[in-house]
Formats: structure tokens, sequence, C-alpha cells
């Protein structure tokens, strides 16, 4: 290869090398701000901040939703299976919203580790299948491992 | 077909809005990618047609000229 | 293989090699797009969560991914244009730029459109979101670099450079549901290991992904077209071509 075009081959990789380390170690140093949520654990261990609107991400404790008659408030808990928060939102729940099913809830703590919620988001994962196939798989494998309040 | 009739399909269980919205919205600007560098080769190839009939009336021209 | 890659860069042989590759590469292209649409749309199964709003799946990941593999595309051909100076490669770069940008685009808005029937909302502002939007800035950015210069060879340039300090938003958009708590869900689509999604489904999907970059590809080579023809106006080789229509 021609000397000055080796040069310029490897000033380009070093670019590309430089820039990458430096947009990875900004991406360590941020990576909580760029977690979009804190686990149950987190908030129960207390590293989630009390004074500012935060949102909890997990999934909601089969038979835990609660919802009060007069009004559109409802109360549930949600877990990473290793702890469990319980959450208050008054407004209407996502289609998706179920137990058992992932949410990411976002408001404040009150004092008694209760998260008082103003948007609840549904969080779906990565498996799509027709729901004939949905029904045999769940008649096969019937109560499989529904998340329980520890 | 999964869906029974138009209606149905229209509607998609109150989801038609979103589904056909997002397909709407995925159409026009495919539309306008394929179309705008149609277009613009269609312009530079016709000025190049005019600019080579031109140069070539010069020639012309210009071969006349000298015969005279 | 050096034989190839002179004849590419040679523009009177790629004019006529692109110009054959699109009259039949355009109507497969729709073809593919309108088959995998009404499969998608019309026989494949609704999800047995979402309903119908899931067959959004079937225009947003295939513009997602095609976004993503473009960017790569550009930024081989910014490094190739930075090492050997060759034509080409900026008439490469520029062409890709604002197709990535509209695929992008696409990627964002009707996810933006599938999230509110599913998540509840419009936007949020997780990693994959976000680096996603870092990525249409980069494509408009390498857009609006090609415009403002004067001088195209230093406009390639500054384009290059900026395509490859880029180039590391790529990983990060592919890994970002991997590695930090997002909204988003992973990948449902694995090259190791079964797929998440029911065959079904994933045959029409894998189809419109075949599509997008049949559509990528045409439209690339369709701005590289109308690039060197303005490009290379005075060139014999050219006039030649255009009076022999």
């Amino acid at each position: 290869m021609h000397p000055a075009r080796k040069q310029r081959l490897i000033l380009v990789s070093l670019v590309v090398v430089l820039s990458s380390a430096a947009i990875g170690l900004v991406a360590f140093a941020l990576r909580d701000n760029i977690n979009l949520f804190y686990p149950p654990a987190d908030v129960v261990a207390g590293k989630a901040p009390t004074d500012r609107s935060i949102r909890l991400g997990g999934m909601v404790v089969a038979g835990s939703i609660e919802r009060s008659n007069s009004e559109l408030d409802t109360i549930f808990w949600v877990t990473d299976y290793e702890a469990s928060v319980p959450v208050r939102y008054s407004g209407i729940l996502p289609d998706l919203f179920a137990e058992g099913e992932g949410v990411v809830a976002e408001g404040t703590l009150d004092e008694s580790g209760m998260l008082i919620a103003t948007q609840v988001l549904a969080k779906h994962d990565e498996n799509y299948m027709p729901p004939e196939v949905a029904a045999a798989l769940e008649g096969k494998t019937a109560p499989a491992e529904q998340p329980v309040l520890p | 077909m999964y869906f029974e009739s138009l209606a149905a399909l229209w509607d998609m269980d109150g989801h038609g809005i979103y589904v056909w919205l997002a397909y709407l919205l995925t159409l026009c600007p495919i539309i306008v990618m394929v179309w705008l560098p149609i277009k613009r080769f269609r312009q530079h190839w016709r000025w190049i047609e005019a600019e080579s009939r031109r140069s070539g009336i010069d020639v012309g021209g210009a071969a006349g000229e000298s015969a005279r | 293989m050096w034989t190839i890659i002179h004849k590419m860069g040679s523009p009177p042989w790629f004019f006529r090699f692109s110009g054959g590759l699109v009259k039949w590469l355009l109507p497969l292209t729709v073809c593919l797009l309108l088959v995998g649409a009404v499969w998608g749309l019309l026989i494949a199964p609704p999800d047995f969560r979402q309903g119908n709003s899931y067959r959004i799946i079937y225009i947003h990941v295939p513009s997602a991914v095609v976004a993503l593999a473009g960017y790569y595309v550009m930024a081989f051909a910014g490094a190739v244009s930075l090492v050997w100076r060759i034509k080409m490669a900026d008439v490469t770069m520029r062409a890709v730029a604002p197709v990535g940008a509209a695929l992008t685009a696409i990627a964002l808005v009707t996810g933006a459109i599938w999230g509110k029937p599913t998540w509840g909302t419009w936007w949020v502002w997780d990693a994959r979101i976000t680096s996603m939007l870092i990525l249409l800035f980069l494509y408009l950015g390498v857009v609006a670099l090609f415009e403002a210069y004067e001088n195209k060879s230093a406009a390639a340039r500054a384009c290059a450079v900026l395509t490859l300090v880029g180039t590391v938003n790529i990983p990060i958009i592919y890994k970002s549901v991997d590695w930090w708590y997002s909204l988003h869900q992973p990948a449902s689509i694995k090259f190791t290991g079964e797929s998440a999604i029911d065959p079904s489904m994933l045959y029409p999907l894998l189809l419109m992904i075949g599509a997008f970059y049949c559509l990528f590809a045409v439209t690339v080579l369709l701005n590289m077209r109308a690039e060197l023809a303005w490009n290379h106006r005075d060139a014999s080789w050219l006039k030649q071509l255009v009076q022999g229509t």
C-alpha cells in the first residue's frame, strides 16, 4: 500500500477507536441516567431517590391488583422476583396492563415506600405468537412461574 | 385471509387507525425516496441532451460560416 | 477482487451496470413490498396479546434494520473516501445519507404509532429510542454537511469524519435493550437459537426485511446515478450515452 494511504488508514482507524472509547466511557459514567427505570430491589434497598420523580419497572404481581369501586384508583405490586414495591395509580391503564406482565410506573415514593404513580406504561416482551399457539402453550405449561409476593 | 370483511380489516379490533396510519406514513416517504432521484436524473439527462444538441448546431454553424 | 473494485470506481462502467440493475430491481422491490404488506396485513395471524396492532412490526423492524445496515455502508464508503480518495466513495456516501435518514424516520414514526396502543405512550426517552434519534441526526448531519460546502471533496472529507465518529452509535443501538433497562423489548429475531416469534409471523417479516434491503439498494443506486449524471455532464462517454438513446 502507498505510504500516504497507509498513514491515512491508521489515522482513520484511530479516529474510530478513540471516539468509540470516549463515547463508551461517557455511556458508562451515565449508566444510571441511561437506565429508564429502577428495579424494585434497588428501590427497596433505598438506591432510588425519594425527593423527585422516578420510574419503577418490573412485573405486576399476580393477584395483587386492587381496584377501588368509586374512583379509577388502582393499587398493585411490582416485583423483580427479589423485592416488591406497591404502586398506586389513578387513571386509565394501558390495554396490555395485566397481572404477570411487564410494567413501568413513573411517580414519587411516599414515606411508606409506596410509589404514587403519575403514568403507567405497559412493557411487553419479545414473544409474538398467534392466539391458538398461545392457548396450546398455556395448556401444556399451565400455572407457569407466575410472580407471587415474597 | 384472516379478516372476514372489509370493515373488520379497516377496524382491526379498534387498532385499525394506528396500523393504517403507520402504513400510510411509510408509503409516502417511500414514494418520495424513489421519485425524487428519478426526477433529478431526468432533469440532468435532458440538460445534457439539450447541451449536446446546442453544441452540435454550433459546430454545424461554425462549419457553415467558415464555408461561406 | 481488485478488478471489481477498480470497475466500481469507474463512472462509465458503473453507470451502465447500475442502469441495467435498476431496471429489474425497481419492479422487484415494488412486488416484494406489495406481497409483504398484503401478507403481513391480511394473512398473518394476530398476536395473542397485542391483537392486530402488532402488524406495524412489518414496516417498523425492516426499516430499522436497514437503516442500521445502511450506516455501515456509509461508514465504509467514508473510510474508503478518506484513505483512497476515490470519487465514487464520496458519491456513495452522499447517496446513502438521505435514504438512511428516511428509513430511520420511518422506524421512529411507526414505533411511536405502535407505542401508543401497546405501551400507552408515543414517546419515551429510553436507550433504544434515544440512540435511534441520534442515528437520524447523524444521517441528517451528513446531508446538511454536503450541502454546506462549496468544495465537494472537502465536504466529503468532513462527512466521512462525522460518519466514522458516529459509527459507535450502531452497536449501542443494537445492544441498548440488553445493556440498560428500557421500555423497548429485546430483539425477536435471533441469529442463534430459536426466534421468539412464531414462524407464521416470522416469514412475512423476513420477506419485508428483504424488500426493504432491495428498496435501500435501488434508491441508493438511483441517487448515485442522478449525482453521476450531473458530475460528468461534460464527459464524452455520458454524451454518447445520451445521444445513443
